[in-house]
Formats: structure tokens, C-alpha cells, sequence
């Protein structure tokens, strides 16, 4: 049973040899990896100190891709925004588009009608799908084998042209809008998806037979980069990465925002805490979010998808130059903007990566007084030394690319 | 002309053709390494230079000889411009004891005796070994004399496990040396006579199967490509190199693959020999060349298949799992080749 579920004292015990290794170590030689490296994943600086092939020392160094995306939400309003979040995380960017706006319909009262919680909720899991397949391809590669990330590209692409269908977009969807999101479904979008979910779940099957029991990375990932609840609490390492340490913590379940409180799913949790664990959550997620999705496109109720609430959300595109109060709508809102009260709200959503938190405090009027994004690729990238320090170099790429970090989520 | 004339000439003419003939196979053996890792990733590879893109290589030989030369400023010049050819030398050199046809026999050419070898010697093996050794310090000179943390790393890796699996390797080649009698690879592929369950591998499997995988290991490619992994060390003992030094480098790496498979199916798979006898009327060369082609593809396959070891999993497999195992498979072969006579 044990073996199983280990308790937290049988988890640190496994660490011990890697920080014997750390307290063994003699002379170091340092060796700067990054920004520009192979396996960083963008400009991720990582200083190692080496003594032989083990890390003795890490000093991570972020803020290569700084944006200034904060200071630039100040002199935005509310809707102008949406398109900056894209550039968080991009590799999920409807996520971020839906973290914000969450936040923003908080602070302003706006309430989402059912069927616009509805489509968020189903472009959200497919960003959480072209996500984790994404991060399996590149997590593969940094293990050695490039075959494997062409073919997760490939089933990306069935998840992108879903979310271009959808969204009319690949990569920076800016789709979510306050009160809603920007179009409805697209003719012919329920059949394309759920054909796409259908097959997926083979997919996944198949990608299991290749590496879940595959010698060579069992070797490389079991019992490697093991990071416990209690180093997952002190860290703020949330998402995957938290689950796999036992901890079933979802904010899709335990604080259900859109339509997650009205389907049917499973937090995906394993025990051991290692990169083989990460690499199983992030397989089930998939198969969780194909069910979400199913869910959502079986009830998915009528109605409008985007809020009718002058005040705050825009019009809908085609009746602006047929209605005359839906003209004067688009025209206060796009150069008034939507005025919101004073206050402040924190509104927390799952993103592919981790917990995703927006802060907003708002004086008043159409633009934030301050805005701050708490993105999970932040803490994942700093708990990067109490994960790597005595292991080997080749394992923390290993560990590297199994905390899945984004630098545009990271430096913002 | 008298027989010793003829012979200096064929000698001088085998010893320019082979050279040349493997740099051409090596140029498309390139193209289709790419070609095949596009199939392998459902992509199309090389498309443009040549019919179906078959030039590529020579495009990107001529691309590598018009970069400039750069060498590092804290670098030691003199080894760093050494380091390529300690590599690409030896590795041309073992072709000249491997056999392509008969030796010795009945061929002819124009009335006079010729050998399908360019040298028949008699220690052709431990020539081999000591060929493949000395490339090690190639390897580990190319990684000290870039002065950079990454190549030192990634020469040391080479170094460590160059020598690691050499043990194996020489071990298992014992086994067939026994069976032949002979370090000749001459001798060796003459003790295959016959249909192909003549051949060494059925009796050497496991010796067999431990040479493929140490030379996994020499030609350091997946799942032992640390020297040169490029997630972790960008790409180990070549990232100071560049233009045709790094091209010299690569190139070595491709002829070491035809070298090895060939060595590899002449040990074990029979040489230049037809897999049945009926089939003798094809020639030896040709053979030979099928069955090289057959390995390299083998060696694409796993190439872009399976994963990388980790460094210490390929120190405790090389030195816990394959050379035990190569002992093993000496002492049964001594014991059996002795008893049988």
C-alpha cells in the first residue's frame, strides 16, 4: 500500500541521497545555462553549480522576457485588456482570457449567461488539451527523442484548428470578453469537436503505450525531481505538479467558476510526487477535459452568449449598424470603456499550468488602478533550485520540462 | 606486366576508390537520415536541392565551406584545429582491412589476381579497436581545447563512455575471433561460408547483440548520444565549432556509421557473403553494400525512436549489465569452441 501512497515521511526519505550528494560535493565548476539553451523553454537562466554531473547549487535568473504587462494594463480599460492576457500564457491563452475575465465580472457584478459559461468552459479544456499535449512533446524531447514531439504536434494541430474554428485563432485568441465571450459556436463545430474527443482519448492511449512503459523513461522520470505536499505548499507550486504530491486541489472543483459545478469530472491525483507522476496527472487531465467537453457540448443551453448588460459588455458585432442603442453602446464602450466601482477582487482560475490569480483594485472609471497577475509559471520557474539541487544535469531538464514553465507567463 | 605491378596498381586504385566511394555514400547517407526522420515524424524532410531533395547534402557541405572559420580567443588553437582530424582519420582507416569479395581465390581482373581488400591483414581487429580508441581523444581533445564549460562536460561524457563500452565491444569481438580463429577480418568472413545459418550471429547472439549496442554507444548516437545531448550540454564537445570544423565532425560521424555497420555485418552477418548460395552470382561488393545500408537504417531507426540515458544509467549498463554479460558469452564460446575442437 505504501508503495502505492506513500506517506510524506516516506516521500523525504527518497530525497536524502540527492541531498547527500549536495552535502558530498567538492569543487564546483559553474556552468551558465541560458537564456539562450536548447531545453530553457525561451529565456530562463538557470547558474548551475556542478560538481562532476551533479547540481550542487541553482540560481534561476527570470525577467529575460519582461513585458511591463502589468504597467501596461494600467493605462488600458477594461475590455483593451484582454488581448495583453493572451500574452501571458501563451501556449493557453484562452485560459488567461477567462481568468481575466472572471476577475473583471467580479469586480463590475456582471452575470455570464449559461451559454457563454458554456463555450468558456469548453475553450478553456481545449487549451488545457493543446496544453499538456504541447508540454508531453517537449518533455519527450528534452528526454532525447524528437520523433515523439512531431507527433504530439500533430495532434495539437486537431485541438488548434478546433480553437481557429471557434476562436479564429491559433495561438492569441483574445475570444473571452466581459459578460461572455466573443462569437457563438460555429456551424459544423459541434460534430468537428466531438469527433476530435472522440479520438483523442486513443490518442492518449496510444501515446502510454509508447512511454508509460517504455524502460528507458521510467528510468529517467521515476523517482526523479520528487517534491513533496509540504514543498508544494511552501513553494506555491500549484496544478500538476500539486496533484501528483497527493494533494487533490482543483480550483475547477473546489471553487467551480463557468460550468464546471455542472458536469461531471475527476480530479486527476497520484502520490509519488516524481516527473513519471506529473507525466500521469497531465495524461488523465486530458481524458477529463475530452469528458468535460462532451458534457458541455451534450447540455450546452440556448440563449445568448454574451451578457446584455449595457453598462459593461460590448454589443454584439452585427447589430451595431442596424440598432441604434447597440451603436451607442459600442461607442461608449469602446472609447469610454466599462466603468467599474471601486474595490478590489482576486479571482483565482485552473489554469493548464497552475493556479492563474488576477488582483485588480479599481478608484473607480473605465481603467485599473492596479492590476496583478499571479501565474503559476512564476513560482514553478523560482522552485526551481529546491527541485534540481542533487540531481543530475540530464534530470534537471528532465524536471525542468515536467514543471511546465512558460517565460511569457513567468516574466509577464 | 608482372603480378607484384598489377597488384600495386589495383592496390593504388582500390585505395583512392574506397575513400571516394564512401564519402559519396556518406553524402546521401546524410539525405536520408533527414528523409527518414521525416517520414519517421510525419514530415517530408529535404525537398528542394536535386530530385526529391536528394542534394542536400552537397548544398549544405557547400553552405559549411563558405561560413568563416571561427575559433574561440581563450581556445588552444593549435589542439582545436587538430582535434577534427584525430576523429575523421581513423575513421576512414579501418575500411582498408575490411574485405568486399574474395580474397585470395579464384577472381580475376584482366588476367590477374585480384583481391577484394585493400590490405589483408592479419590483426585487422585489433586494428579496428585501436582505431576506435584512438577517436576517443579526439573527442575529449575537441572538448578541452574549446575552453568551454559545455564541451568539457560533453568530451569528458564521450571520453568516460568511449572507453566504457570499448570493453564490451572488445569482448564480444572475442568471442567471434575464437569461432574464426583468426583476428583477420578476412579469415573471419571466410569461417562464414555458406548459407546464412552459417553465419556468426546465430551462434554469437548474445556477443552479437552487445557489439550493436556498445557500438550505439562508439557511434554515440540515441540512446547514448551524451556527448553531444543537445537539451542538456546545447551540443556538447562540437558548440565551439563551427563552418566545416563542425562539418568535419559530423561528416566522421556518418563514415564511422558506414565503417561500423560494415564491421558490424562482417562479423556477424556473413560480410560480402550471399545469405544463400544460390544467390553467389550476385557480387561481393554489392552484398556488402546492401547489408550496410541495411544497418545504417537500423541505426536511423533507433536513432529517432528511443530516449537518452541518463549518464550514470549508461555507466551502470555498460560496466554492470554488458561487459559481465561479454565475459559470459567469452568463457561459453572458449569452453565450446575448445571442446568441439
Amino acid at each position: 500500500m505504501s508503495a502505492e501512497r506513500p506517506t510524506l515521511e516516506e516521500l523525504k526519505e527518497r530525497k536524502v541521497l540527492s541531498r547527500q550528494r549536495v552535502e558530498r560535493s567538492g569543487e564546483v565548476m559553474t556552468v551558465s545555462m541560458g537564456p539562450q539553451h536548447p531545453s530553457m523553454h525561451g529565456v530562463y537562466r538557470a547558474v548551475l553549480d556542478l560538481d562532476g554531473e551533479v547540481i550542487v547549487a541553482v540560481r534561476p535568473e527570470i525577467g529575460n522576457l519582461h513585458r511591463g504587462v502589468e504597467k501596461l494594463c494600467e493605462e488600458r480599460t477594461y475590455h483593451q485588456i484582454i488581448p495583453i492576457t493572451d500574452r501571458l500564457d501563451y501556449l493557453s491563452s484562452f485560459v488567461m482570457n477567462h481568468g481575466y475575465c472572471e476577475a473583471v465580472e467580479k469586480l463590475m457584478g456582471v452575470e455570464v449567461p449559461a451559454r457563454g459559461r458554456y463555450i468558456r468552459t469548453i475553450a478553456s479544456e481545449l487549451c488545457r488539451i493543446a496544453n499538456h499535449i504541447m508540454w508531453l512533446g517537449i518533455h519527450i524531447m528534452d528526454l532525447g527523442t524528437q520523433t515523439f514531439f512531431c507527433i504530439c504536434f500533430r495532434d495539437r494541430e486537431y485541438v488548434l484548428d478546433l480553437l481557429e474554428m471557434l476562436t479564429g485563432a491559433r495561438l492569441t485568441h483574445s475570444f473571452g470578453r466581459i459578460g461572455g465571450v466573443a462569437k457563438d459556436l460555429p456551424d459544423g463545430f459541434d460534430h468537428r469537436c466531438r469527433k476530435v474527443i472522440d479520438f483523442l482519448p486513443q490518442r492518449i492511449a496510444e501515446y502510454e503505450r509508447i512511454i508509460k512503459h517504455n524502460r528507458i523513461y521510467y528510468k529517467r522520470a521515476k523517482g526523479v525531481g520528487i517534491f513533496t505536499s509540504e514543498d508544494c505548499y511552501a513553494w506555491r507550486v500549484t496544478g500538476p505538479p500539486l496533484r501528483s504530491a497527493g494533494v487533490a486541489r482543483d480550483l475547477r472543483k473546489d471553487e467551480p467558476y463557468s460550468a464546471y459545478d455542472e458536469v461531471d469530472f475527476e480530479v486527476a491525483v497520484e502520490y509519488q510526487g516524481d516527473v513519471y507522476d506529473r507525466f500521469l496527472v497531465r495524461m488523465k487531465e486530458i481524458r477529463e477535459s475530452c469528458k468535460i467537453i462532451r458534457q458541455c457540448l451534450d447540455n450546452l443551453p440556448d440563449g445568448p452568449f454574451l451578457a446584455r448588460d449595457v453598462t459593461h459588455s460590448l454589443p454584439l458585432k452585427k447589430n451595431v449598424l442596424r440598432d441604434s442603442a447597440a451603436m451607442i453602446q459600442d461607442f461608449y464602450q469602446v472609447f469610454q470603456g466599462p466603468l467599474a466601482p471601486k474595490g478590489e477582487v482576486y479571482r483565482a482560475i485552473e489554469a493548464p499550468k497552475g493556479e492563474m490569480g488576477v488582483y485588480i483594485r479599481s478608484e473607480g472609471g473605465a481603467k485599473p488602478a492596479r492590476i496583478r497577475f499571479t501565474t503559476p509559471s512564476f513560482y514553478h520557474g523560482q522552485a526551481l533550485p529546491p527541485l534540481v539541487e542533487g540531481e543530475m544535469v540530464s534530470d534537471m531538464v528532465a524536471i525542468f520540462a515536467s514543471i511546465d514553465v512558460v517565460l511569457g507567463d513567468c516574466d509577464r | 606486366m608482372s603480378d607484384p605491378i598489377a597488384q600495386l596498381i589495383f592496390l593504388i586504385i582500390k585505395a583512392i576508390l574506397m575513400p571516394v566511394l564512401i564519402v559519396m555514400m556518406v553524402a546521401f547517407i546524410i539525405f536520408f537520415e533527414r528523409k527518414f526522420a521525416g517520414f519517421f515524424q510525419g514530415r517530408v524532410g529535404p525537398t528542394y536541392l536535386g530530385p526529391w531533395g536528394s542534394f542536400q547534402s552537397f548544398g549544405d557541405i557547400f553552405k559549411l565551406l563558405s561560413k568563416e572559420d571561427l575559433i574561440p580567443a581563450k581556445s588552444d588553437k593549435a589542439v582545436f584545429r587538430l582535434a577534427p582530424y584525430i576523429i575523421f582519420i581513423p575513421a576512414f582507416l579501418v575500411m582498408a582491412v575490411m574485405p568486399f569479395g574474395p580474397v585470395g581465390g579464384q577472381a580475376n581482373l584482366f588476367g590477374y589476381r585480384f583481391d577484394y581488400v585493400i590490405a589483408n591483414f592479419d590483426a585487422g581487429l585489433v586494428l579496428f579497436l585501436a582505431l576506435g580508441a584512438i577517436a576517443v581523444y579526439g573527442v575529449v581533445l575537441a572538448g578541452w581545447s574549446s575552453n568551454s564549460n559545455f564541451s568539457l562536460l560533453g568530451g569528458l561524457r564521450a571520453g568516460a563512455q568511449m572507453i566504457s563500452y570499448e570493453l564490451a565491444m572488445g569482448f564480444s569481438v572475442v568471442g567471434v575471433m575464437l569461432m574464426a580463429n583468426s583476428m583477420s577480418f578476412v579469415d573471419i568472413v571466410n569461417g562464414q561460408a555458406g548459407d546464412f545459418w552459417h553465419w556468426y550471429f546465430i551462434p554469437q547472439v548474445v556477443g552479437g547483440l552487445i557489439f550493436f549496442v556498445a557500438t550505439l554507444a562508439e557511434l554515440n548516437r540515441t540512446p547514448f548520444d551524451l556527448a553531444e545531448a543537445e537539451q542538456e550540454l546545447v551540443a556538447g564537445y562540437l558548440t565551439e565549432y563551427s563552418g566545416m570544423r563542425w562539418g568535419i565532425f559530423m561528416f566522421a560521424e556518418y563514415v564511422n556509421l558506414v565503417v561500423i555497420s560494415g564491421i558490424v555485418s562482417t562479423l556477424y552477418f556473413g560480410g560480402w557473403r550471399a545469405p544463400l548460395e544460390v544467390l553467389d552470382f550476385i557480387p561481393g561488393p554489392i552484398w556488402l553494400f546492401i547489408k550496410i545500408c541495411a544497418f545504417v537504417f537500423l541505426y536511423m531507426w533507433v536513432r529517432w525512436t528511443i530516449f537518452r540515458y541518463r549518464y550514470n544509467q549508461l555507466m551502470s549498463i555498460g560496466w554492470k549489465v554488458l561487459l559481465p554479460l561479454s565475459i559470459l558469452n567469452l568463457a561459453v564460446t572458449a569452453i565450446v569452441v575448445s571442446v568441439a575442437g
